[in-house]
């Protein structure tokens, strides 16, 4: 039973770290970005390759799967998703439900549609027993990182100057503009971080999740799901949204494998009924 | 414009909106005359027609009052579901049949239509998705019923009013989705000119001053989405009945999405840019699966994008241009 919730907690971690650049971003400029999955699978196949390929070690690997998706998400965002904020909410969700079938369909191009696997080192490989819980312990590596993450993000967002514009900007961009924020590179510094994040929980979440093709596609709703019930205000509401996630889909598979997906589905929209503005949403007009 | 008061004129507009066109009379004989001319080609236009509907239903809730929805299917793959085993099990006629597929999808609308009252756009986009996604969780698991994975086997139709047999060339197929598509799409285009119709776009334009000036809000969405939905069962209950067959395919994210992309391409918010794009999506897409068949999602996307980002100014402005035409030639006549 607690290993049921250990490893829900560190699939929702891992979720969190998927989506949380996601739900700013779609704070900040009202922008729906489907296609926030195609940079987490990037930053997967960026992994895969760095460690076949070049033969970097795993731990090694993961930076470079953040940098590559943030340098990716940087110059997407200059190039294609600038001319999209003024559209409307339709316009981009099929914009970005496009870049993700040219995502999917590329990546089985370059890729081949097969499962992708890495070798994970030898000391997160295995399990060992702690107080009669089994503890993986890549998923125990998992939950350190991305709660060091979050605490990190947590910090930046609530006590530093770069987080307190982020927030202005996020509650009203017009008048953070007129506040002589930057509200643009600001956007654009935030969607290329959120990205790198994309792309590291798609290189850490290999192991879990698996990587093929339809990744982006498969855990599109994952992530709108955090981001809708955490709401787009905060750090923490995603947090708990993905941990409450994770844990409600383990469970579910564990415990009642027939019924698939459905309990999370189920649960999102029973949650998006009785919270339309999301779990945690402060009075915003 | 001084003669007559206001609901004097809002009428005048009416009437002469509702007029036929005669493009639009063209349009019905091309469709008609498709039958004779691409005799080979019956089984695709069947599936244009069928997409056309499903098009004109999403329209009906997009354009005209202004709901986005990523899950539309979940009414299309109702009301196949509904009509397939409504033929396996009680009866093999396609009439009633097709009005067990749009009954069924209608509840499920009006049962689900609460849900999109509320929220942002966001909020019904996922929540629409939900749905869908739902459905396509229980039509997998209640194998018993709907097959799972192997899909719906083994529905044996009647014929059409006892009369037309269903032959597999697809004659009569298109023939049957061609007259149903054009008895719901003539009376959508009645109810899109009447003064509901109005009242839709004036909710989607502004829904506060709508409230403001006196529109139900509520019930004339709960309406127009359930009108939607039953049509949407309509499309899937034809597809039931001329393939004989029904997979998890008709609940699936892509039908939904590809749905959006033909009423991008032909326009949302006349009845007609879902029926020209399903025809231009059809043809696209039979292009692209011809010389690249493993790949075409991505072509797929790649116009999307490319539409979204501009292009679709430069098709649309033909469209637009003669659009302009028709709707001066109705404001002049009546004076």
């Amino acid at each position: 039973m607690l290993t049921i919730l250990f490893d829900g907690v560190a699939y929702g971690m891992i979720l969190f770290v998927l989506a949380c650049g996601l739900s700013v971003t779609m704070g900040l400029m009202n922008f729906i970005n489907l296609a926030h999955g195609a940079f987490a699978m990037f930053g997967g196949y960026v992994t895969v390759l760095a460690m076949q390929r070049l033969g970097l070690p795993f731990l090694w690997a993961l930076p470079a799967a953040f940098l590559v998706a943030a340098a990716a998400g940087l110059v997407l965002e200059r190039l294609v998703y600038r001319p999209m904020y003024a559209k409307s909410h339709l316009d981009q969700v099929m914009f970005s439900i496009g870049l993700v079938f040219m995502a999917v369909a590329g990546a089985d191009y370059l890729m081949g549609s097969s499962q992708q696997f890495v070798q994970l080192p030898a000391w997160l490989s295995g399990r060992f027993d702690l107080a009669g819980i089994g503890v993986g312990r890549y998923r125990l590596f998992i939950i350190l990182l991305c709660g060091a993450l979050a605490f990190a993000m947590q910090w930046g967002f609530t006590r530093t100057r770069f987080g307190s514009r982020l927030r202005a900007a996020v509650d009203d961009a017009r008048v953070a503009r007129g506040l002589g924020i930057p509200v643009n590179r600001l956007f654009a510094l935030t969607f290329a971080f959120g990205s790198g994040l994309a792309g590291l929980g798609g290189a850490l979440g290999i192991e879990l999740m698996g990587l093929d093709p339809t990744f982006s596609l498969k855990f599109m709703i994952y992530f709108l799901i955090v981001v809708t019930v955490g709401g787009t205000s905060t750090i923490s509401g995603p947090f708990f949204a993905a941990m409450l996630l994770g844990v409600a889909d383990v469970a579910g598979k564990y415990l009642v494998p027939q019924l698939g997906a459905f309990i999370i589905y189920a649960l999102m929209v029973v949650l998006l009924i009785t919270r339309p503005h999301g779990l945690f949403a402060r009075g915003r007009a | 414009m001084s003669e007559g008061s206001i609901e004097a004129r809002v009428q005048r507009s009416l009437y002469a909106a509702r007029r036929w066109h005669p493009a639009e009379i063209m349009f019905w004989l091309l469709a008609v005359a498709a039958f004779f001319l691409l005799p080979r080609q019956l089984l695709i236009l069947n599936e244009i027609a069928i997409l056309g509907l499903f098009a004109v239903s999403l329209d009906l809730i997009l354009g005209y009052a202004g709901i986005v929805s990523l899950g539309h299917a979940a009414f299309f793959g109702f009301g196949a579901y509904a009509a397939g085993l409504f033929a396996k099990h009680a009866s093999a006629d396609p009439l009633a049949g097709l009005a067990v597929g749009m009954g069924a999808a209608g509840l499920l609308g009006l049962l689900t239509s609460p849900l999109i009252l509320r929220g942002s756009d966001l909020t019904r986009l996922m929540v629409t998705l939900g749905v869908a996604l739902i459905l396509g969780e229980l039509a997998n698991s209640l194998g018993w019923l709907t097959g799972g994975a192997d899909g719906l086997q083994g529905i044996m139709m009647g014929s059409v009013l006892g009369l037309f047999e269903f032959d597999i060339f697809g004659k009569v197929a298109y023939l049957y989705s061609l007259a149903v598509l054009f008895v719901l799409f003539v009376l959508a285009r009645r109810i899109v000119g009447s003064p509901f119709g109005l009242s839709l776009r004036a909710i989607r334009d502004n829904p506060l001053r709508a409230s403001a000036s006196g529109v139900p809000l509520h019930w004339r969405l709960v309406a127009v989405y359930t009108l939607a939905a039953a049509y949407a069962g309509a499309a899937g209950a034809l597809l039931a009945q001329t393939t004989q067959f029904v997979s998890l395919d008709v609940l699936a994210f892509h039908r939904s999405a590809d749905l959006m992309l033909v009423l991008i391409i032909g326009g949302a918010g006349y009845l007609y840019g879902g029926l020209i794009g399903a025809v231009a999506f059809k043809l696209l897409q039979d292009v692209i699966a011809s010389f690249t068949p493993q790949y075409w999602m991505f072509w797929i996307g790649l116009f999307l994008v490319l539409f979204v980002l501009g292009g679709r100014e430069l098709i649309h402005g033909g469209i637009k241009a003669v659009v302009g035409r028709v709707a001066r030639l109705g404001r002049r006549s009546p004076t």
